[in-house]
């Protein structure tokens, strides 16, 4: 059982698990923010629902953040350990000829994707945290609608989540196929499921930049 | 054609090596690379200087002991060849080769060209075996069929060399491709199965030991594998790997 | 001259090694121990003894060139290994694979020694699968086999064309189990420079760290040599880079007979030489010679125009070709054995009817088989009239899964796709017949001294047959000399350890590095590889697939004066503790020109053609080997005394009891 936790592999297992539980958040969070292009009633009645229900605050969000934190610090951590096991560097080395760009380079998307999910944290998060728990303001099932459309007014701000997407779309294309690699799922339905996971790194990422421009174009007229 | 030819000098393993530059002419298209690495050595030697050394023996592609780093690829630029099998006829007339040893923190350079690549033998012997006594006494060959799919597929992976094409290419110098080949030679028969718990954590523990990177699904290795091992044969020693940590 | 004892055990044939093996002295386990053996090679013989001795109990040090034993030389063999196993139900067995065997080495082999092998080679199947070996299967899950050259039934098992790979990494498993127990120390990257004798017995090796340059000195109770073949001494040859003939050699400067050095297989499908530069030949598989046929063109005006590119081969109409060996030789067509295959080949090269530039190839051509396979498989995949292009591409896809590996070989090395145009081949050095000569138990005439596999002379006389070396390196390594060792070990349970600071080692120590200080400091001017090519080119002119008594005398001369010059004028650069590649060269090109001279000698000697050797004075009217059995009916054994010409001959009488000595016929 140490084996389980001390090895090379059941790292990669522990990378793998956890990406695929955030791959499970995104398509959720993505749902729900579709509903604010189509439905916004149906998104402010979901956001408080996930903003308010105990089982999800007190269970799932810590469950959440934990996989984030697990994921990060394990994909750091393994990151230094590569770079150690490659103490001297090669002059030269032709990556590009036998691997994809973005699979060799999943730190630096990893960072950017960090680096916006501090940002979005930040944005939503904080301030929902604010809002609930330090200045203790009322219940109100309606107000999720106007602050999301509000947030994409800027156009940085609309950027950053567009290059924040982009580069979680090279992420998902190379790990999420990657994490059944790594938990060692490779079977007839394999190619099947390669290019579901192919077709979600795209759809996804390419979704929610469609709906920060939906927002960003049709801001709320008051 | 004429050739310009940068190779990692280093005297031993406790000296600084450096590149260094030569120029060779008369390189034809039906040499090996080798071969053209013999004529710069003859003319080296002529010149009253140490000769490169590199590892080689079978020059056939077989017994895993050529290397090199050819312009950024272990091998070399063509596929399922190791260097011995590269022929100069890939290359043009004026080319800069740039010639590295295979480098990991685990393969430590030896001289020049040549690393030490220990670290494999010791993999294998931590596990990359069935316990049958050598004395020939067990049952008919054919007292177990297996299935042909199956053989062939544990030959396939049997077919491994040895040569660390595969951590040469990982950007992370990551041994799964090596050592995945023999626990899934012997996974895939019935007479390895019976020890197939033991055999992959002990050598997956090795393996860690001798201080390799970890696998990220890059693919590199299969792509410059000389014998074209498969990257399922990862997938199937992390599965391995998952069930005997279970029942271990 | 002396006779040599073979000491084969009396009886019956098919009895003797079972009565041998209970007649023997035994070691008891606590015994074993405290006994230390070298096992110097580890391919298949040594790999397979190393391991074996270390499971009987045994402290084994292994020592090989190479930087791990899995590289050893047997892992290029390709086609196969041959077991009486008579799985295919086609009247094999072990008399049958005993005859075979003899008959293929020309009578030139020991009777007793060959069934042992033979009696031994299921064996070795069955320890191979045991051991995960993933040999092709049918799609009942049973284990394939083919056939090879030189026999009509179907007894090779195989892997695709890598056996020797899948083989060897059985051994080197086998080993690697031991070396995990503590029981087998390796020594690799070490190179045996010397043999240790105490009190006439073998007791220890003096042998060079490759990478460090130290001289170590390594002491046991018996040495056994499995260090293989002296192809090399031909420069080109099939063999690896570094195999070479030192363990050998040094073992015979210490007293060691050496046997039949003449008989020397040269094998007949080989890619041929492409210019200066080569450095090897590559084999390719005797294996296609299941499915391939060979041939030249039938008019020598057509040879020419291919040879200038004029014509391309598939142009020639099918009665515009000579498949010589199926003309000359119907009963076995394209699978005669090597040397009558390389002879036919020379032959035709020499009339002027070779394929190539240079005029020494033939093609190897699988049109036919391409053809037939595609039929047989459209039939049974339910095509009714397919196209014949259709017949090519399934045809091609069974000659791919058949011999793929060797194909795309032949592609990278000659960049001609041998799927559509006739591969081109010409004889190449591929094994050495000759070597120590052992006795029964494969010991040496130096006590302590063993030797197996390839690198001893026993069991293919003057001709092996395909599919023969991988099951005597195994046979030799597990199954015989792990038992006949003890015999002799059985006398030193009370010696102890034996010590390295006695004068014997001090001076053998003393003589090596005087030898390697000898090599450093000559008169510099030419490469070790210049001689090396030199000798490769006197022998194979010379010594090669046909000798006379006028170019033999010439050869010895000729050795014997480049051997002076080497030793004047050889310039190795570098130090000698340090990684040096050039001194190691060095030192093993110096033995070549040793034994390249005794070569010679013995093929010079033997006035007959058998097997390998075949002297142009001795040939029947239509071209083929003409044997003395009344005259050379023995084996060659050479005593050192110094200089190669001063060599003394003593002669080991073949006896034949259970077989008739026949003209050898493929017709």
């Amino acid at each position: 059982m140490s084996a389980l936790i001390s090895s090379s592999i059941a790292r990669k297992v522990v990378m793998a698990l956890s990406g695929l539980f955030l791959v499970l958040f995104l398509a959720q969070h993505f749902t729900i923010n579709l509903t604010s292009v189509i439905a916004p009633d149906t998104f402010n009645e979901w956001s408080h629902f996930m903003g308010y229900n105990p089982l999800v605050q007190f269970l799932l969000q810590p469950i959440l953040i934990a996989g984030i934190v697990v994921h990060f610090a394990m994909g750091i951590y393994l990151e230094l350990q590569n770079n150690k096991a490659r103490a001297v560097k090669y002059s030269k080395f032709s990556g590009n000829a036998n691997s994809p760009w973005v699979s060799r380079n999943m730190i630096l998307s990893g960072m950017v994707v960090l680096a916006f999910i501090i940002l979005h944290m930040y944005d939503f998060w904080v301030h929902e945290m604010a809002y609930k728990y330090v200045e203790a303001s009322p219940e109100d099932p309606t107000r999720y609608y106007a602050e999301t459309v509000e947030k994409f007014g800027p156009l940085w701000r609309t950027l950053i989540y567009i290059v924040a997407f982009v580069l979680l779309a090279l992420h998902l294309w190379h790990g999420f196929a990657s994490s059944f690699q790594s938990i060692g799922w490779n079977n007839k339905y394999s190619a099947g499921l390669k290019t579901f996971t192919k077709i979600f790194a795209v759809a996804i990422p390419l979704g929610f930049v469609f709906i920060a421009l939906y927002h960003h174009l049709n801001p709320i007229t008051h | 054609m004429k050739l310009y030819l940068k190779i990692w000098r280093q005297k031993d393993a406790d000296s600084k090596g450096q590149m260094v530059d030569y120029e060779l002419n008369g390189v034809e298209g039906d040499m090996s690379f080798l071969e053209m690495l013999d004529v710069l050595n003859e003319k080296l030697i002529n010149e009253d200087k140490e000769p490169v050394e590199f590892d080689h023996d079978c020059r056939e592609g077989i017994c895993g002991a050529c290397s090199l780093m050819i312009n950024g690829e272990p091998h070399g630029p063509d596929r399922l060849v190791t260097t011995c099998q590269l022929h100069m006829r890939k290359f043009k007339d004026g080319d800069t080769i740039v010639i590295e040893p295979f480098r990991a923190t685990a393969f430590p350079v030896i001289k020049d060209l040549i690393v030490d690549r220990s670290s494999f033998d010791r993999i294998q012997q931590a596990g990359g075996y069935i316990s049958v006594n050598t004395s020939g006494n067990t049952v008919d060959a054919n007292a177990i069929p297996i299935e042909k799919e199956n053989a062939d597929d544990s030959f396939y992976a049997a077919a491994c060399i040895g040569c660390g094409a595969c951590v040469a290419a990982c950007k992370n110098a990551s041994a799964m491709l090596f050592t995945s080949a023999k626990v899934s030679q012997f996974a895939l028969l019935p007479q390895g199965r019976v020890e197939a718990t033991e055999r992959v954590l002990n050598m997956v523990r090795q393996m860690d030991l001798e201080g390799f990177g970890n696998c990220t699904n890059t693919g590199a290795c299969e792509v410059e594998c000389p014998k074209g091992i498969s990257l399922e044969n990862i997938a199937r020693m992390n599965r391995e790997y998952l069930q005997a940590s279970m029942k271990g | 001259m002396g006779i040599l004892d073979s000491k084969v055990p009396s009886g019956p044939l098919a009895e003797k090694w079972t009565k041998h093996k209970n007649d023997i002295n035994l070691v008891n386990p606590a015994n074993k121990r405290n006994i230390d053996i070298i096992v110097v090679g580890t391919g298949l013989a040594g790999g397979a003894a190393a391991a074996t001795l270390a499971e009987l109990g045994y402290n084994v040090k292994t020592f090989c060139y190479q930087d791990s034993p899995r590289r050893a030389h047997s892992i290029a063999a390709q086609g196969g290994i041959n077991a009486s196993k008579n799985y295919q139900g086609d009247g094999d067995s072990d008399y049958r694979l005993f005859y075979d065997t003899i008959k293929g080495g020309d009578y030139r082999s020991r009777e007793a020694n060959v069934y042992r092998l033979a009696e031994v080679s299921g064996n070795i199947i069955d320890q191979c699968v045991a051991q995960g070996v993933p040999f092709a299967r049918e799609y009942g899950g049973l284990l394939d086999n083919r056939s090879f050259g030189g026999v009509l039934v179907s007894r090779t098992f195989y892997a695709k064309g890598q056996t020797g790979q899948q083989l060897l990494l059985g051994c080197y498993a086998a080993m690697n189990r031991q070396i995990n127990r503590g029981k087998i120390k390796a020594y690799n990257r070490h190179e045996m420079l010397d043999l240790v004798l105490v009190d006439g017995k073998a007791r220890g090796i003096i042998a060079r760290n490759l990478v460090t340059g130290n001289i170590e000195r390594h002491a046991a109770h018996a040495v056994v040599l499995a260090t293989g073949g002296y192809g090399n001494v031909f420069f080109l040859s099939t063999n690896a880079m570094g195999s070479n003939v030192m363990a050998a050699w040094r073992a015979h400067r210490r007293g060691a007979f050496f046997a039949n050095p003449c008989f020397t297989q040269i094998h007949p499908t080989c890619i041929p030489v492409s210019g200066d530069h080569q450095s090897k030949l590559t084999l390719m598989s005797e294996s296609l010679r299941n499915d391939g046929r060979i041939w030249v063109p039938k008019r020598l005006e057509d040879a020419q125009a291919i040879r200038e590119g004029k014509l391309k081969p598939t142009q020639l109409k099918e009665e515009d070709r000579d498949y010589y060996l199926e003309r000359r030789y119907p009963a076995f067509g394209n699978l005669v054995p090597r040397d009558v295959a390389s002879r036919a080949a020379k032959e035709r090269c020499d009339a002027g009817f070779g394929v190539n530039k240079t005029g020494e190839a033939v093609y190897l051509d699988f049109e036919a088989a391409i053809m037939r396979y595609g039929k047989e498989k459209a039939l049974t995949s339910g095509l009714k009239d397919p196209d014949k292009d259709t017949i090519r591409q399934l045809g091609e896809e069974v000659i791919e899964a058949k011999y793929g590996n060797l194909f795309q070989m032949y592609e990278k090395i000659v960049d001609q796709n041998p799927y559509k145009t006739p591969m081109m081949i010409y004889p190449a050095v591929h094994y050495t017949m000759g070597g120590l000569w052992v006795d029964y138990n494969l010991q040496t005439t130096v006590p302590g001294c063993y030797c197996a596999g390839e690198a001893n002379f026993s069991d293919h006389g003057a001709n092996r047959l395909g599919a023969s070396a991988l099951m005597q390196g195994l046979a030799d390594g597990y199954f015989v000399l792990p038992y006949t060792i003890g015999d002799y070990l059985a006398d030193d349970i009370r010696t102890g350890p034996i010590p390295t600071d006695t004068p014997e080692f001090e001076k053998a120590e003393n003589d090596t590095r005087e030898r390697l200080q000898k090599l450093m400091q000559a008169g510099g001017k030419h490469s070790v590889d210049y001689y090396h090519k030199k000798l490769g080119k006197i022998m194979w002119n010379k010594c090669g697939m046909s000798r006379n008594e006028k170019e033999l005398k010439e050869a010895i001369q000729e050795i014997a004066e480049l051997r002076e010059d080497f030793w004047k004028n050889v310039k190795v650069p570098g130090s000698i503790d340090s990684k040096n590649e050039e001194l190691e060269k060095a030192g093993r090109v110096a033995d070549f020109l040793e034994l390249g001279e005794l070569f010679a000698k013995d093929a010079l000697l033997r006035n007959e053609s058998c097997g390998g050797h075949f002297r142009e004075e001795y040939q029947t009217k239509e071209g083929e080997a003409l044997r003395d059995d009344k005259n050379f009916k023995y084996v060659a054994a050479w005593e050192y005394k110094g200089k190669p010409s001063d060599a003394v001959l003593h002669k080991e009488d073949l006896v034949y009891e259970n077989i008739e000595l026949k003209t050898r016929s493929y017709k």
